[in-house]
């Protein structure tokens, strides 16, 4: 419903725009790329506050392993400038929504984390500081500019996954850390998710580094576009092992028959496979409002889904993502299967589930979270995720905790309204 | 350092306080002997001591939840207390104050292999955590060197660190869930055995908040396997800079060891004095660099390490060939503070971080400063990322030698931060670097850190008098002054 938008250059303006807003009493909606505009629910603000025009690196010194940047910096650059170090973002920012990875600010305030989560941690343990403007438009800061500092509040990780309801970001320093020289990944094939599921704790309880553990039931490897996935004719199970040459090489030798795995893929195969995880590009059409951001990768002859439901992986479904204690995965999702049509991909060892489920299944997701956990709508049309419950309903004395928390930023609501929660 | 006047209403009301904690809390668990509190006046930094007005140490959650209640409704303050180790001040008494002890809280609560992590009571200690774990190959990575004696509720309030967290993080990267409770009772559950909030990062908020935001009463933490082996390289340097060359073209190699430390001459010299451990006494930079991983991992970045290492003009180089060799080359490191203690009669150590390129200009204008006060100074450094430990040696049976080695302490921060860096890596803030906060932090910016902290505890009741140097109240801190018409910004681009 956005009417006009404002796009500031400076950080100056940016505190101009939200005393503009708030002595108008008129909320703004946040927008870096709107590149996550699908993400959350639905704000229901005349202004946009488009802080694209927010480019560029302050600082970047790959000896100190930080970066800072103004917050509407694109990742594509980031990432081009990172990799011509040798360096990059180890959570793994995913690219669920756009080609081109959107801007730096929208990524850490949607607090998202690939594969390598399990590992290396998520965006909020790679923000080190932050500079920005609260909803009483007031300039502040939070955090440092180096990679070890207790001196006050984490304010960065707070904000990371706020999803701009607390602060319009102006500058973000992250923590960037060596790539990895090498990748390869031992391939488990025809589990089923329980087994799968077992095969990944064991990978992950072992002394070998594993940064990425994911199930991709039959229907799901068949649509890949990793021959090695697509071709293996049933689940497959992926173990990622990543670092220095003869690392990596070690560590195959010695995971490869403790696991029994069926085959090992090499560098280029697995950084492909690795990004449809990452993305869980087989699901980029569910739940896309209209045309496709990005269109799902290039797949084999999609083959018979061996028994899976496809229910939401046809046109209507919905996406949603559910992080859960790992081991308790494949019970969470045959809960869901009791009365949901789904289809699902496991990452980080069974902790997060990727779901492709029909309209209106929030309740019956969430009922099946017995032993906490929490589900996030994180792609639907525009019209569900204004009705539906899109981040896990939060139980009442956290709610109002959060609330607390908003209003201490935010207190007119001026800020993404509505964004997250209802009134929040 | 001044604590906030002590409230003179609330002590004339210590015997009904006493009555109302005794009613939640029976028999021993409330003390109030003058000799039985001395064991709380104060925590690991000796230098400031203050009898609470009363002790009390629960054991069950609903007994924190009644006494926080009890406390909010009287006014009275709270300050929660692990094993007292912290050597910012942060479990200080207050005059006027409850001490709550959590030291009760030491079970732990359940290992959870399959999910790989541990639930526990936040007075378990640290080791405590690695030692149930450790038949199983397990362990707790974040390592503090008090890590015997300190808890982990004190971990969390702290976000403490330890010599292998710039690979394995701090505290805060590897907690999972948390349960605590707030000042007016209410108990919340933070996390669990999955990742990431479904809402809003708020233990990302709690760890490190020093005990101003709840009271912490049980702990999820990750727990590695460990890892199948560790080699140390111990690497001396003529200069400094040349040891700090030496770490910054390690990380730009693309190798993150699993620890690097660096120590000073005079620390170097103490701490062989004391330990043996065999450490070259004709360099002034000693490095430490231990890599872990598999073997064929940890052979092949030993030789690529000596090899930068020699680059950067390195003129010692011992790799550790046993494990007896590794732990003796740590031995010296992680007894350097009580080394520096032997030499010294008195010792303050300092806990700045800086941008690791400006280490030879802090270390020079250190010298500088100790010369100026006339106080030695040693260094250990926790290389890899940039924080420095440095100790300051005084004696505080000399008049006026413990408030110059303050005032040195302070100038040392100052210039932590003036060449970019921060003020804590990670003892806290606590009364310590409380004032200096105005060094890093604007008023706004401290302005919003109260405000948040009014989210959690209105009254202001929980901890008082640490991390911020100015009290507020929230009412005015939420005052939000808007000027209608005023702010108007022609020069912002519309579309
Ligand atoms: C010799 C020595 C070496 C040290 N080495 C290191 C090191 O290498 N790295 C490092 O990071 N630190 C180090 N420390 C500092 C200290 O050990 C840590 O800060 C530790 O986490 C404190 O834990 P504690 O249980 O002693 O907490 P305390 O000192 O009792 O309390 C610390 C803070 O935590 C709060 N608190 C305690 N328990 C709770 C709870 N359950 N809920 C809410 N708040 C609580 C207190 O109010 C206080 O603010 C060292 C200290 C010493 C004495």
């Amino acid at each position: 419903m956005t009417t006009t938008t404002l796009k500031p250059e400076t950080a100056g303006q940016v505190t101009d725009a939200v005393r503009w807003a708030l002595s108008a009493g008129e909320p703004l909606e946040l927008v870096g790329a709107g590149s996550r505009r699908g993400l959350g629910r639905p704000v229901q603000a005349a202004h946009a506050l488009d802080l694209s025009g927010l480019t560029g690196v302050v600082a970047y010194e790959p000896e100190e392993l930080v970066l800072t940047a103004l917050a509407g910096t694109p990742m594509a650059e980031i990432r081009a400038l990172l990799a011509g170090r040798g360096q990059h973002l180890a959570f793994e920012p995913p690219d669920i929504e756009t080609g081109t990875g959107g801007t730096l600010g929208g990524l850490v305030a949607s607090g998202l984390a690939g594969p390598r989560r399990i590992s290396a941690g998520s965006a909020r343990d790679h923000t080190l500081g932050i500079a920005g403007v609260s909803g009483r438009g007031e300039a502040y800061k939070g955090g440092g500019k180096v990679v070890k500092n207790v001196t006050g509040y984490d304010l960065p990780k707070l904000m990371a996954g706020s999803f701009g309801t607390l602060t319009a970001l102006t500058e973000i320093t992250v923590k960037v850390l060596p790539a990895p020289e090498d990748t390869a990944t031992l391939l488990l094939f025809g589990l089923d998710d329980p087994t799968a599921i077992d095969a990944l704790g064991e990978a992950l309880r072992s002394p070998y580094e594993v940064s990425g553990a994911a199930h991709l039931p039959a229907g799901i490897a068949a649509r890949s576009g990793v021959p090695a996935l697509a071709r293996a004719g049933g689940a497959v199970t992926l173990v990622r092992l990543e670092g220095f040459g003869p690392s990596v090489a070690a560590r195959v030798a010695m995971l490869r028959p403790e696991l029994r795995a069926d085959a090992v893929i090499g560098r280029e195969e697995s950084l492909a496979a690795w990004r449809e995880v990452r993305d869980a590009a087989w699901f980029a059409g569910v739940g896309a409002d209209g045309p496709l951001p990005n269109p799902p990768p290039p797949s084999s002859p999609s083959t018979a889904s061996a028994g899976e439901g496809r229910g939401g992986g046809s046109g209507d479904g919905h996406l949603w993502k559910l992080s859960v204690p790992p081991a308790a995965g494949p019970a969470t999702v045959a809960i869901i299967r009791r009365t949901l049509d789904v289809e699902v991909v496991y990452d980080w060892g069974g902790g997060l589930v990727w779901l492709a489920a029909p309209p209106d299944s929030g309740p019956a997701i969430r009922a099946a979270l017995t032993v906490g956990g929490h589900a996030t709508l994180v792609r639907a049309p525009e019209a569900a995720r204004a009705a539906a419950e899109v981040f896990q309903p939060l139980p009442g004395p956290l709610m109002a905790l959060s609330r607390r928390v908003k209003d201490s930023f935010d207190p007119n609501g001026i800020l993404n309204p509505g964004r997250m929660y209802a009134g929040l | 350092m001044k604590m906030p006047v002590p409230d003179g209403g609330i002590i004339a009301r210590r015997r009904e306080i006493v009555e109302a904690l005794r009613a939640i809390v029976p028999g021993e668990g409330v003390i109030v002997d003058e000799n039985e509190l001395r064991a709380y006046e104060c925590d690991g930094l000796t230098a400031y001591r203050q009898l609470p007005m009363v002790a009390v140490l629960p054991s069950t959650v609903e007994q924190v939840s009644r006494i926080l209640k009890t406390c909010k409704a009287m006014g009275v303050k709270v300050v929660p207390r692990g094993a007292g180790t912290s050597l910012s001040g942060g479990a200080l008494p207050l005059a006027d104050g409850v001490l709550l002890g959590m030291g009760k809280f030491k079970r732990i609560i359940e290992i959870d292999y399959a999910n790989r992590c541990a639930v526990v009571q936040p007075g378990v200690t640290n080791l405590g955590i690695s030692n149930a774990v450790a038949h199983e190959g397990f362990y707790y990575a974040p390592d503090p060197s008090s890590q015997i004696a300190c808890t982990i509720g004190g971990n969390i309030a702290e976000n403490s660190g330890g010599v292998h967290c710039l690979k394995y993080g701090l505290t805060t990267n590897n907690v999972l869930g948390l349960e605590m409770v707030l000042m007016d009772g209410t108990v919340l559950r933070l996390g669990g055995r999955h990742l990431d909030a479904g809402g809003y990062d708020l233990m990302g908020i709690v760890t490190g908040s020093e005990g101003l935001l709840g009271v912490v009463t049980e702990v999820t933490v990750r727990i590695l396997k460990k890892p199948a082996t560790a080699r140390a390289v111990l690497l001396g340097f003529p200069t400094s800079e040349q040891g700090g060359d030496c770490v910054a073209a390690i990380i730009a190699a693309g190798i993150i060891p699993g620890g690097m430390e660096m120590m000073d001459r005079p620390a170097i010299h103490a701490a062989e004095a004391f330990v043996h451990a065999g450490y070259p006494l004709d360099v002034e930079a000693l490095l430490i660099v231990e890599l872990d991983g598999p073997a064929a991992e940890v052979d092949h970045l030993i030789e690529r390490v000596e090899g930068i290492a020699r680059d950067k003009g390195a003129c010692y180089a011992r790799v550790s060939t046993s494990e007896e060799e590794r732990l003796a080359f740590w031995a010296g490191r992680k007894a350097a503070f009580p080394a520096v203690g032997r030499i010294s009669p008195d010792y303050y150590c300092m806990d700045g971080t800086i941008p690791r390129k400006a280490l030879p200009l802090v270390l020079q204008r250190m010298q500088e400063m100790s010369e100026r006060c006339g106080l030695r100074v040693a260094n250990v450094f926790h290389a890899g990322d940039g924080n420095l430990h440095p100790l300051i040696l005084y004696d505080a049976n000399k008049p006026g030698e413990l408030e110059a080695a303050e005032a040195f302490g302070n100038d040392i921060l100052r210039l932590c931060v003036e060449v970019g860096g921060v003020l804590t890596g990670e003892h806290g803030v606590g009364v310590e670097k409380r004032d200096l906060m105005t060094d890093q932090f604007d008023e706004a910016d401290l302005q919003q850190q109260q405000r948040l902290k009014c989210a959690f505890d209105p009254d202001g009741l929980l901890n008082p008098g640490k991390v911020f140097p100015t009290l507020h109240r929230c009412a005015e801190l939420g005052r939000l002054h808007v000027h209608q018409g005023e702010l108007r910004f022609p020069d912002i681009p519309r579309f």
